[in-house]
């Protein structure tokens, strides 16, 4: 604990102590600068160009981004426990490809999206037990499902499948009216009603804490008499289910199954999970920091967009640098505090 | 000493063997070698120098993993690599003579070696995780990529340019003369000397070797750089190979079968002992592996699965648990050999 360089007497000292606290705290600071980012960059979008601070250019940033949001929750819960998967883009892509090849063959919706979701929990179920039972590092059993998700993409078509099934236009189709001139699709009420679900999952069930004690010291969990093992294994099969989820969101937002979408997502969840407040080495984190970095990568797309001048591989960069400041950030903020 | 050699490259010989006897079956003039126009031509030839790159690029990333480091980044410098040469010779206003190129080549190498120290101030000088601090390369790197070549793919018609990936040099494609040049120098340097000693104690034990009084911070700029510049060499080999500057697809996802070639080779990735010549067999079982996909039939988009299949195996192998449980297993069957002895 750094000492304050002037005695908090005063009330306005000890809330400028508090303030000061609270930025520079592992837990809250990446989160808050976070936030204050997503207000610059929405400030710097809005001088900019009329009209970018309204209703539907900020709904929009939601539809667009539904399903990296999902991603986002389920990369968190692998990170808050210290892993990382690295097979999320290729899932989303095998699950487009699951979806459109089989609606193709005449399947219902009804029992394409179960299976889809229950072949991507059983691949991060198994990528679990690789991580857990034989020690394997996250990064390369994540690696050989990438590999794997994406060569069966592969096996299944090497062309676009275009879906025409009546359930899933109906669903990419659907507009549900807010006020004037907005509206939000499903996807994104799956997607805020998950990020929901995971907020109450990490904070209020065994299952959260047991998540955040990994991140903190898998040794203590364990001595804790933790269930530490099942725990790591549940964090994988949970990305792999939001994986499996933000495919099927995908398709909606597409109507489509390709080979190759999605290269390269796994690096924008990662990025906004960083950007978000986590801590990479795990412990730290919340999913709505998450979401709020899914957003600032939103944002900055969307101001490329309307640049309409600066190429869209800006975008890259731009996440590039983020990361790296983010993760100085984190760097700094966790030296300070031992 | 010279069992323990043996038993680290026995499971990677054993499957590079295997895969030469599928594919001799599947194609029996799988061994023969011709030679036409004083250049040497067969599926052996193909392998050594399709898998060139591969190789290249496994043999930096053996010693960044020795450092108990990863570097993803290799793909994105292979694109800048080649992004910048092609737009030099392109913008040049000879591109035929050996001088743009020479220049060409130099300037792009220089670039990626400053890449290379990049990665190594992350790693060592901030101290962050190797897969995250090589991972920014990775996702910024071929935005670069792309804002030289400004989103175009960069045909080049440069005859020296050329001969980098498709050339020959006393029979042998230059791909594979300038890899066994690149693997030599790495072993003379850290086989003959102490470096390799020093690079496998940081990956070993940081602390330890830091009290020990070894210079880890020199070490780890070194290794990160020395990657960067065989993944410059390799995209290099690969743009001259298609003739074009790909940002968005030369060099993707090599960064993988590299490591997986090091992992093949029997390096461990929690860093310390390495083994180049496990790497040289493991770049060899990869490219084989690729080569039997072709003859034997299945289609070639398959080939991911099987690699996914050979990782999945491989770590499986290497890992503690199995490793116990294979010394459980040995354990009780000659206890059980004893105790029927004895009765």
């Amino acid at each position: 604990m750094s000492v304050a360089p002037f005695p908090p007497a005063t009330g306005a000292g000890r809330v400028l102590g508090g303030i000061r606290d609270v930025f520079t705290s592992p837990k809250y600071g990446p989160v808050l600068v976070t936030f204050l980012l997503l207000i610059v960059v929405f400030a710097v979008g809005g001088s900019r160009y009329r009209g970018f601070v309204s209703g539907p250019v900020i709904l929009n940033l939601f539809v667009d981004n539904a399903y990296l949001i999902v991603l986002a929750v389920g990369m968190t819960f692998v990170i808050l426990t210290g892993g990382i998967d690295l097979s999320v883009g290729a899932v989303v892509a095998m699950s487009t490809m699951i979806a459109a090849s089989l609606l193709q063959a005449g399947w219902s919706a009804g029992v394409v999206i179960p299976l889809i979701l229950v072949v991507t929990s059983v691949l991060g179920l198994l990528v679990g037990l690789m991580v857990q039972v034989f020690k394997i590092q996250s990064f390369i059993a994540t690696l050989a499902a990438m590999f794997l998700a994406r060569g069966l993409c592969y096996v299944i078509s090497k062309d676009s499948i275009s879906i025409t099934d009546p359930f899933f236009v109906a669903l990419a189709q659907t507009k549900i009216p807010l006020g004037d001139r907005m509206s939000i699709t499903p996807s994104v009420v799956i997607a805020i009603a998950l990020v929901l679900v995971a907020m109450v999952v990490l904070h209020y069930t065994r299952l959260g804490r047991t998540v955040y004690a990994i991140g903190g010291s898998e040794q203590s969990g364990m001595l804790m008499g933790l269930p530490v093992a099942r725990t790591n294994v549940l964090v994988y099969v949970i990305s792999g289910f939001c994986s499996g989820l933000a495919g099927v969101l995908f398709t909606f937002y597409t109507l489509s199954g390709y080979s190759l979408t999605a290269v390269g997502t796994e690096l924008d969840a990662i990025a906004a999970v960083v950007i978000g407040g986590t801590l990479l080495t795990g412990g730290y984190g919340f999913v709505l920091g998450s979401v709020l970095g899914v957003l600032v990568l939103g944002t900055i797309q969307t101001i490329i967009t309307f640049e309409g001048t600066l190429s869209s591989w800006w975008t890259r960069i731009f996440i590039g640098v983020l990361l790296l400041v983010f993760i100085i950030l984190q760097k700094i903020l966790t030296a300070r505090r031992r | 000493m010279n069992r323990i050699f043996a038993s680290r490259l026995f499971w990677p010989v054993v499957m590079l063997l295997a895969l030469f006897i599928v594919n001799l079956i599947a194609f029996p003039g799988f061994f023969s070698i011709e030679l036409k126009n004083e250049h040497l031509f067969g599926s052996l030839i193909d392998i050594v120098r399709n898998g060139a790159p591969t190789l290249i690029i496994a043999i930096g990333m053996t010693l960044v993993i020795a450092t108990r480091g990863i570097d993803l980044s290799v793909g994105a410098i292979c694109a800048i690599a080649g992004a910048v040469a092609c737009s030099i010779i392109l913008g040049s206003p000879d591109p035929g003579s050996v001088g743009t190129v020479v220049v060409a080549i130099v300037v792009a190498m220089v670039i990626s070696l400053v890449l290379g120290v990049w990665n190594g101030f992350l790693v060592a000088v901030l101290g962050i995780q190797p897969i995250i601090a090589t991972l920014i390369l990775m996702t910024a790197g071929r935005g670069v990529a792309m804002l030289i070549t400004e989103g175009q793919i960069l045909t080049v018609n440069s005859p020296p340019f050329k001969v980098l990936g498709s050339g020959f040099l006393f029979g042998l494609p230059v791909a594979t003369v300038i890899a066994v040049a690149i693997f030599v120098l790495a072993a003379l340097l850290t086989r003959r000397t102490a470096l390799g000693l020093l690079i496998e104690s940081v990956g070993i034990n940081p602390e330890a070797s830091r009290q020990a009084g070894v210079r880890s911070r020199g070490l780890l700029f070194a290794v990160y750089t020395f990657c960067a510049f065989c993944a410059a060499v390799a995209g290099l080999i690969l743009t001259s190979n298609q003739t074009a500057a790909d940002a968005n697809n030369t060099g993707l996802f090599i960064e993988l079968d590299a490591i997986l070639a090091v992992v093949i080779g029997g390096t461990s990735l929690m860093g310390g002992r390495y083994s180049l010549l496990g790497t040289l067999v493991g770049a060899l079982v990869i490219q084989t592996l690729v080569t039997t996909v072709y003859t034997v039939g299945i289609p070639p988009i398959a080939t991911m699965v099987f690699k996914a299949a050979v990782v999945t195996v491989v770590c499986l192998l290497q890992s503690p648990t199995t490793n116990a449980a294979f010394a459980r297993w040995r354990t009780s069957l000659s206890s059980r050999t004893r105790k029927g002895v004895a009765a």
